[in-house]
């Protein structure tokens, strides 16, 4: 691929998707607590991702530590109409 | 304390009803010595696995990181059945996964060819770019997506797994309890 050819093609890709880019990255901002207090500051977009990473990594973490609470749970757990009385609370909220 | 009523067309619910499935089928599945070291380590895989496929179900194909996790958990599955027993197959099955990484790996030189060649147009891109490859590797699908499609899939994915992880933490208080 002729690298002038592919460099201009991508620079004009990349100019019509800066807004997206930008939108799309703040709508992360927003989902991430850490950053959210700081809403009216400036974040740079390097940090967003940054923290987006480490966010995802901790929700990863918590699933595997409740996974392995719920294995625990689970093995102590006996009765099926304990569980039901659960599921019943669960699902009615 | 949430006063949300929940809603039965919500993902929450959705993923609550088949998480809850997936956990009194595993619940009924545990042998007499339920408590071995190894018995509790099968049973957290076995709970994790259905959290994150309960998750994927839930969200259906419209998306790219659920459609990822759903063919990731199947070709898994799949492997195990051929390893268990038709010994025969396990070639094949092996030759189709590696095939895939080959793939993966390629899209992923690719992208970083284009880094190179974005490094030399925009400062701001750089850092993007690069940091988006941490990103492509925590989100399902991310190694084939491009930055706008990965940015947006994450955000979706990131609101799933809190979902996930609030109801897990509901389910397993609500256990505690007792």
């Amino acid at each position: 691929m002729s690298g002038r050819r592919s460099r201009s093609k991508q620079s004009s890709v990349s100019s019509i998707t800066d807004d997206q880019i930008t939108d799309l990255v703040s709508k992360l901002q927003h989902l991430i607590p850490e950053l959210r207090r700081r809403r009216f500051d400036k974040v740079s977009t390097s940090k967003v991702l940054q923290e987006t990473c480490n966010y995802i990594r901790s929700l990863h973490r918590e699933v595997e530590d409740l996974s392995d609470r719920l294995s625990q749970l689970l093995a102590s757990t006996d009765s099926d109409s304990d569980q039901a009385a659960i599921i019943r609370s669960l699902l009615m909220q | 304390m949430d006063s949300q009523h929940l809603n039965p067309s919500s993902l929450k619910s959705r993923f609550t009803a088949r998480f809850l499935r997936a956990l009194i089928k595993i619940n009924a599945q545990k042998p007499i010595s339920s408590s071995s070291p190894r018995e509790i380590f099968q049973r957290y895989r076995r709970i994790k696995v259905a959290a994150d496929k309960s998750m994927a179900y839930s969200v259906r194909s419209r998306r790219t990181w659920s459609r990822a996790t759903l063919w990731k958990l199947r070709s898994r599955s799949r492997r195990r059945l051929a390893s268990s027993g038709r010994r025969s197959s396990i070639k094949t099955r092996t030759t189709t996964t590696t095939t895939t990484t080959t793939t993966s790996t390629n899209h992923r030189a690719a992208i970083v060819e284009k880094t190179s060649h974005e490094k030399e147009n925009k400062e701001d891109h750089v850092g993007l770019a690069v940091q988006a490859e941490e990103l492509r590797e925590l989100v399902p699908g991310g190694e084939s997506m491009d930055l706008c499609n990965l940015l947006d899939e994450t955000a979706h994915y990131i609101k799933c797994l809190t979902t996930q992880v609030q109801v897990m933490k509901k389910i397993a208080n609500l256990y505690s309890l007792e």
